[in-house]
């Protein structure tokens, strides 16, 4: 057994620390361009954490972001929109309901009635996998992915690696169990992507009729028993089962589910004494997290999640409009 | 119209091999092959060594598209029955076969149930009497053995041949690529790819049950192609196509959510690719099929799962094979038994050979001639072609049909 321990990621030497112009996905980032990510959320931690009149950054002044999103979302929407305006942006929303989508444009369309309009950055929700990558190539800003069917989440999966990197001091060399609905989860496939980059070591744990076919090609190993998959595991991250697969089509019912592959506090006696649990929200308590391990401070980073959300969603407005903000170096 | 010498050319007969020599076309029929005296009011061409073959025969288009066909060397072009509206009716099938004319002969294939809907048999024998060359189950499967049952029966009574699109649909209900890595990564709705062999286990239990015809249009899998190849020994009156996309693509060229690259069935992986050509060059494969279907951006300029499945194929059919010419996988005269003389025998058509008397359905090929598929100036209605970029080699330099240049 080698002795070298896993070390974090470095950028290197004379390389831009993200030489990319949209964030549509975790797939195709360097391992420390993610790095630089996290540490560039750190500051804005300290800055919401502050008085309401230090909660304001002003970089992003007069510049205009979109949040369009295609599909119903609260949270995430809120944290966008709230990361936007702490930065100063004028920050718009355009929501489904209110849009020209439900009469039948389609989504090129929209995408050159957005770019138009002359965003500044826009961020996008939308329910079919590629969506997002679909309009980064018809506009001129820099385009944010918020989560493309079950493609990708990118900023779920680093405001996830950044709240593991507080509260457990590293990433790599960590054993990370992702549980549940693994076959319909864009947040499940970006923490697979950015973990596995950091080098943590990756299970992913569900019934079968949840995992994807060939999931152990992106480098992780699958365990359909929950027990022997969460063994051990210093972080134990849940996925949602969303109501209408419970309903005998994946699994049999919610309370088979619960039985099986539900987090109760005496199942994550397997984990690691110190193991975190984490959950993308919202949470389906009962089914697949029980409240008592939901709610317990010292175990739970539930919360923690939300308040970093905000955070990586700062650093990623701030790195991906400095080049048009003309920031010395990003030009 | 005088007669057409066409000389200097290399004679491909699906029937024999590849000789030096000529061609003499007089009253839209073949009149002389090989050497023979040039009438005084004769127009020649000169082939220059060129391939003279007879013109294609495309088992299984679902447009007409006449200058595709044409740049393709296709001279007939059986037409799926999945027309707006379905061709379920003697009425509909009679106008189809009227549509391409006089250029390329258009040969509907009756619907097999009314409205495509694999509930109730059409009314397949006032259809064949209308000139339908053979019935298809369309882009969808017969779920119901049942219904799949009485069809092949009433069928084989008639002696039409039954085309079936081997997918089961409980397996491949909304999906849109095969199981594997890519689907996985991408996370697109995957299906796995023995929902195609199933359905050939079915249908060939059922073809051997009634002594129907069988047709598989497309097959993709290596279990599929096992269980013809098993099907054919036992005497089952089984025969099967491909397409190219599945002869020289698998899933990793769907990439960045190509929607060129949407296909029904779905690219397989790299094994079951290999398993195709093996098929081919052990003569499982019977036919090679363009599937031609032309889609607009409208249909292809959306997120993959929404984008509408198929790809225009009827310009690049001969082109593409020729690689297996090339690759050794079979020789020339195969490649047009495959193109053009097998799909004339099952739907029984005329042409597919250089017989003399026969139809003077004959194109000239330059097999080597390199150039580039490009999308955007691709001939026909449309350009979704998932080869776009590709270099290949192989150009059809001139069609004639009846006789008459087309181009």
């Amino acid at each position: 057994m080698s002795d070298i321990a896993p070390r974090p990621p470095a950028t290197p030497e004379g390389v831009h620390p993200f030489p990319h112009r949209h964030l549509t996905g975790i797939q195709g980032l360097q391992p420390w361009e993610i790095m630089f990510l996290l540490d560039e959320a750190e500051q804005w931690i300290a800055l919401n954490r502050g008085s309401a009149q230090a909660r304001h950054d002003h970089r992003l002044a007069g510049l205009t972001q979109i949040n369009a999103f295609f599909e119903n979302s609260t949270r995430t929407l809120l944290s966008f929109e709230i990361a936007g305006k702490r930065l100063g942006a004028d920050v718009v929303n355009m929501a489904v309901a209110q849009s020209s989508v439900k009469k039948g444009e389609t989504l090129i369309d929209t995408a050159v009635t957005l770019n138009a309009m002359h965003a500044d950055v826009i961020v996008i929700r939308h329910e079919a996998s590629g969506a997002v990558d679909l309009i980064a190539d018809k506009v001129d800003c820099p385009v944010l992915n918020a989560g493309d069917g079950r493609h990708e989440h990118p900023t779920q999966a680093l405001l996830d690696a950044l709240t593991i990197r507080r509260r457990k001091g590293r990433i790599e060399g960590l054993t990370v169990a992702i549980c549940g609905d693994v076959l319909h989860s864009r947040v499940a496939r970006s923490n697979i992507l950015s973990l596995t980059a950091l080098n943590a070591q990756v299970r992913v744990v569900g019934p079968p009729t949840l995992i994807p076919a060939a999931i152990d090609r992106m480098g992780v190993s699958v365990h359909t028993d929950f027990d022997e998959g969460i063994a051990g595991a210093d972080v134990v991250m849940m996925l949602r089962l969303q109501r209408e697969r419970m309903a005998g089509g994946y699994v049999p019912s919610p309370r088979e589910y619960h039985a099986l592959y539900g987090l109760t506090p005496d199942r994550l006696k397997q984990a690691a004494p110190d193991a975190l649990v984490m959950h993308p929200g919202p949470m389906n308590r009962g089914v697949e997290i029980d409240s008592v391990v939901a709610d317990d401070p010292d175990r739970s980073a539930i919360t923690e999640q939300v308040e970093m959300g905000v955070a990586v969603r700062m650093a990623c407005l701030d790195v991906l409009t400095r080049t048009r903000r003309g920031v010395e170096g990003w030009a | 119209m005088n007669p057409l010498a066409i000389v200097n050319g290399r004679l491909v007969d699906p029937a024999g091999g590849i000789d030096a020599g000529g061609l003499l076309i007089a009253n839209r029929q073949i009149a002389a092959v090989g050497a023979f005296d040039i009438p005084v009011d004769a127009q020649t061409i000169d082939a220059r060594g060129a391939l003279i073959a007879p013109g294609l025969i495309d088992m299984g288009i679902f447009a007409i598209d006449i200058p595709a066909f044409v740049a393709g060397g296709i001279t007939r072009a059986a037409l799926m029955p999945d027309q707006s509206p379905p061709l379920d009716d003697s009425a509909l099938v009679q106008r189809a076969a009227a549509a391409g004319k006089p250029n390329v002969w258009i040969h509907p294939i009756a619907a097999a149930t009314r409205g495509l809907a694999g509930a109730e048999l059409a009314e397949i024998g006032l259809m064949k009497a209308a000139g339908a060359c053979g019935v298809a189950t369309g882009r969808g499967w017969i779920a119901d053995s049942g219904v799949m049952y009485r069809l092949l029966s009433y069928a084989s009574a008639l002696d039409l041949l039954v085309i079936s699109n081997a997918e089961d649909g409980g397996l491949a209900a909304g999906a849109v690529m095969t199981e594997g890595e890519t689907a996985t990564r991408l996370g697109l709705a995957a299906a796995p790819a023995i929902a195609e062999s199933m359905a050939v286990a079915r249908d060939l239990a059922l073809a051997e049950e009634t002594g129907a015809r069988l047709h598989l249009r497309k097959l993709s899998t290596a279990r599929s192609f096992d269980l013809v190849r098993a099907a054919k020994r036992r005497g089952v009156r089984v025969t099967c196509g491909t397409s190219p996309a599945y002869l020289f693509l698998s899933d990793v060229a769907v990439g960045p959510f190509l929607t060129f690259t949407r296909l029904s069935p779905p690219l397989r992986s790299e094994a079951d690719r290999l398993a195709t050509i093996a098929a081919v060059a052990d003569g499982t494969v019977d036919v090679l099929c363009s599937a031609h279907d032309p889609q607009g951006p409208e249909a292809k300029r959306l997120p993959f799962a929404d984008a509408a499945p198929g790809m225009a194929g009827a310009s690049t059919l001969l082109t593409l094979t020729l690689g297996l010419v090339r690759d050794g996988v079979i020789d020339l005269p195969r490649l047009f038994a495959l193109l053009s003389a097998n799909p004339a025998r099952l739907l029984g058509l005329p042409g597919g050979g250089l017989a003399i008397g026969g139809e003077a359905d004959v194109i000239l090929v330059d097999p080597e001639a390199p150039w580039k598929i490009d999308a955007d100036t691709l001939p026909g209605a449309a350009g979704n072609t998932p080869f776009d970029g590709l270099p290949v080699q192989g150009k059809v330099l001139k069609t004639i049909k009846g006789g008459q240049l087309l181009g």
